[in-house]
């Protein structure tokens, strides 16, 4: 990529939106988590200490990360008008949509009742808390369906009509309905829930590992495993439908993805390894599993597909000269390493139910499974940013599928500027990104009975085993 | 009253809601450092806000959101005209989001004065550069035929915007002083250090407001446009001002405070007010031509129509949560006590 202003906008956009994401995803897991623990505690009075200890704890962890999901959501949203102007103004029409229903119907809600939920812990009753707490939850979920569904149509525009220089709505159910976005908003959701649940794994595993507060870990591991289990179920499912949706709505990527130069056989083998020699179009070496590729592709072993090099004849038929190939390396590797981890995490989630339906108490002395759940922490985090890459690199050149190229689309900013402000946000994103992980460490392994002398006010008052939940305790 | 009129008129009422909301949590971050003399009081004065300022900045958002979906062209072209400026907003409101979070995290002096510096220079350089960004809608940016705008960021310092900046900024200080008036216990030392600094920075942010307004009255034509004598709004402008001055002698804090709000609003307000009457978004300083219409910078009337649906349900809704969330926590706040988790009287 040429490092113009326009790779330079690419790299930033690219930036803000995984840092963002890096954040948010934990954010929109670990809220509905929250939210189940709070309405146990709020359910089973016998338990209630254990179940006020668990939210508590976790809530901590989730504001540590919340301020920062915050903060980059303001640099994802005004990034569009700052670094793609043309792109804002062709399409504005309709992208904003989204993106002002986002922020109306789930920001506002989010932000007030997150601060209701945790100052108003002695001021608030527990019904009223409860219901906090799952208007923050249902506000993540509400966010994430918008601006996915902004996304989504970037992918696969729908309802629209184009009059002179702008693309105007026609048709605001067909945006909202959109296979493809909601495919994507499943698939989010279920690894934005993985990444929750194997942060709770994790954590979980670490205090079991050492025999601390045995009362309220074992508890949110089995929490976590549920969540585990849903969400690399719903990622893994939603992610083979997305895959095999691509194969018509987006040819190129999904020829990239399986680095498929030329048409496919029938029925079509699946690389699992390839050497890619993107200047000569073709695969130096490459590793196939017979019929696999057909079956990921129609879900029966036979179909074949359309490769790159006559795709990229039809798109030039289609949309005029130039060069429709995406990176196909990138798309290429991040696909599989998606896919991989998805597998491993599949695995480490119904492994972790069998434990618990075959040994029920032994899970929490199981040492080796927990060990390995410290390992598969960042796991999602890490498929999630493939995941990314895979999608919206297998998209290029166009930034609107079939409508707009990225070239198109950017703003007529100087070089300068754009270098200064990337520069400007990686130092503060790096800060950043450094310091949540930090924080959430050192907090993670202080555990339940964390007292910090310091957390009295604005921010968290996790006062976990003090008077708070004596407070707590006597109102239950 | 036509969509396109209304959704002008409803990014004004997000951009004046900011301004108010945001400009008192801002005010109180920039006067920390004045007032707090101990970490007790240091935290009772982030406690003043603690609950409020993520809720008032997510406006901000709502103003970007709303203005990209019912005015792209507005939207792209300020966003990317103003990118330098955008920059260092987005960069102070990033470290001051965290700022509030993380000061508590590590119980060390020096982690804790960093992230009070970060807030105090995350809410200053917004400050400054909102109430640049404002002068700048009057003032207008070098668009050209393209919807383009010209120009580096040396361009974007002119006597009127930078007069602009400081008067927001003092204006904020002032209104957070005010803010403190209304939430801090008024048994405390804090509380009195709060009115002297309200009267110091009510005559500095006095003296910078009358002078944006005299020059936008001289150099910009701010209110020939309006229709009415165009003397009258420095004279209201000083008369809010000055009431602010009568309502903090006598110890009227509501009165002062509602006067300090009254004061952006009645700023926020002129701005659009001038730009409504001109019929333009964006003048362009290189030829009148050029400037974008109200109209033309428009979404079409099906987004328009859509947005009038959500935007008629969410607002009041969004108003009302808030103004709740105001009441859950009205009580003042007494640094001798620990702050918010206790000390409530």
């Amino acid at each position: 990529m040429d490092l113009d202003v326009l790779g330079l906008s690419r790299f930033q956009f690219a930036s803000t939106s995984i840092f963002h994401f890096f954040f948010v995803s934990l954010t929109v897991g670990l809220a509905f988590l929250i939210a189940v623990m709070e309405t146990v505690a709020f359910v089973r009075k016998d338990r209630a200490h254990i179940y006020a200890n668990m939210t508590n704890f976790f809530g901590h962890l989730f504001l540590i990360n919340f301020a920062v999901g915050v903060v980059t959501g303001i640099v994802q949203e005004f990034q569009f008008g700052m670094n793609w102007s043309q792109y804002s103004k062709f399409v504005g029409n309709i992208f904003g949509v989204p993106l002002a229903l986002e922020v109306l119907m789930a920001f506002f809600l989010e932000s007030t009742f997150i601060a209701l939920w945790w100052f108003g812990k002695d001021r608030l009753k527990p019904a009223v808390r409860l219901a906090s707490i799952w208007l923050v939850a249902v506000g993540t979920q509400i966010s994430a369906f918008w601006i996915v569904l902004a996304n989504g149509w970037m992918h696969h525009p729908v309802g629209y009509e184009v009059v002179g220089d702008q693309a105007f709505l026609t048709d605001f159910a067909a945006v909202v309905f959109n296979y493809k976005a909601v495919l994507y908003f499943l698939h989010v959701q279920g690894s934005a829930w993985s990444v929750a649940a194997f942060l709770v794994l994790g954590v979980s595993a670490y205090h079991l590992l050492r025999k601390q507060s045995v009362e309220v870990f074992s508890r949110s591991l089995r929490i976590g495993i549920i969540f585990a289990v849903v969400g690399s179920v719903f990622s893994a499912t939603s992610g083979h439908r997305a895959a095999q949706v691509a194969r018509y709505d987006q040819p190129m990527k999904f020829a990239a993805m399986e680095a498929q130069w030329e048409t496919s056989t029938s029925p079509a083998p699946w690389s699992a390894v390839a050497l890619i020699n993107e200047r000569e179009q073709r695969n130096d070496f490459n590793v196939e599993i017979p019929y696999l590729g057909s079956i990921l592709a129609y879900n029966r072993p036979v179909g074949n597909y359309e490769g790159i090099i006559p795709l990229q004849e039809r798109y030039e038929r289609l949309y005029g000269p130039g060069n429709y190939v995406p990176p196909v390396t990138w798309v290429y590797w991040n696909f599989r390493i998606m896919v991989g981890i998805g597998m491993v995490m599949l695995l480490a989630a119904f492994g972790g139910a069998y434990l618990w339906w075959r040994r029920r108490a032994g899970l929490d002395d199981t040492r080796w499974y927990l060990r390995l759940l410290l390992f598969t922490i960042p796991l999602p985090w890490i498929a999630n940013f493939c995941g990314w890459i895979t999608t919206e690199m297998g998209r290029q050149p166009f930034m609107v599928y079939g409508l707009l190229t990225t070239t198109e689309g950017v703003s007529a900013n100087s070089y300068t500027e754009v270098f200064v402000g990337l520069v400007g946000l990686w130092i503060v994103y790096l800060a950043l990104i450094g310091l949540d992980i930090y924080l959430l460490a050192v907090t993670a392994r202080a555990g339940v009975h964390h007292k910090p002398e310091v957390q009295l006010l604005a921010a968290p008052a996790p006062n976990y085993a003090g008077e708070g939940f004596q407070e707590y305790e006597r109102r239950n | 009253m036509d969509l396109v009129t209304l959704w002008f008129w409803l990014i004004a009422l997000t951009f004046t809601l900011y301004f108010f909301l945001e400009g008192f949590d801002f005010g109180v971050d920039m006067l920390r450092p004045f007032l707090a003399r101990s970490e007790a009081e240091e935290r009772a004065l982030v406690g003043t806000i603690g609950p409020f300022w993520d809720g008032n900045e997510v406006w901000a958002i709502a103003a970007a959101g709303v203005m990209f979906s019912t005015f792209p062209v507005w939207y792209g072209t300020l966003f990317s005209g103003l990118y330098p400026v955008f920059v260092i907003i987005l960069l102070s409101l990033l470290m001051r989001g965290v700022s509030f979070e993380y000061r508590n995290q590590v119980d060390q002096p020096r982690w804790r004065a960093f992230w009070d510096w970060m807030s105090f220079f995350g809410s200053l350089t917004p400050s400054f550069f909102w109430g640049l960004t404002m002068a700048k809608l009057i003032e207008g940016l070098p668009v050209n035929a393209d919807e383009r705008v010209l120009g580096g960021f040396s361009d974007v310092f002119t006597p009127f915007s930078v007069a602009g900046g400081l008067a927001t900024t003092l204006l904020f200080i002032l209104h957070g002083a005010n803010f403190l008036l209304l939430r801090l216990h008024k048994d405390t030392r804090l509380y009195t250090r709060a009115r002297a600094a309200a009267l110091l920075w009510g005559a500095l942010a006095t003296g910078a407001i009358l002078l944006f307004v005299v020059m936008g009255y001289v150099t910009e034509g701010l209110f020939n446009s309006f229709g009415v004598l165009p003397w009258l709004f420095p004279v209201a402008a000083g008369l809010t001002l000055g009431s602010i001055w009568y309502g903090l002698t006598r110890r009227l804090d509501v009165f002062a405070f509602l006067m300090s709000s009254l004061t952006i609003v009645f700023s926020t307000v002129t701005i659009f007010i001038a730009l409504y009457t001109r019929g333009v978004v964006l003048p362009s300083t290189l030829d009148p031509q050029y400037s974008l219409g109200l109209r033309e910078s428009a979404s079409q009337p099906y987004t328009l129509t859509l947005m009038t649906w959500v935007g008629g349900i969410f607002l009041p809704l969004i108003i009302g949560y808030q103004i709740w969330n105001y009441y859950v926590f009205r009580e003042r706040v007494r640094p001798d006590e620990g702050g918010l988790d206790k000390g409530y009287d």
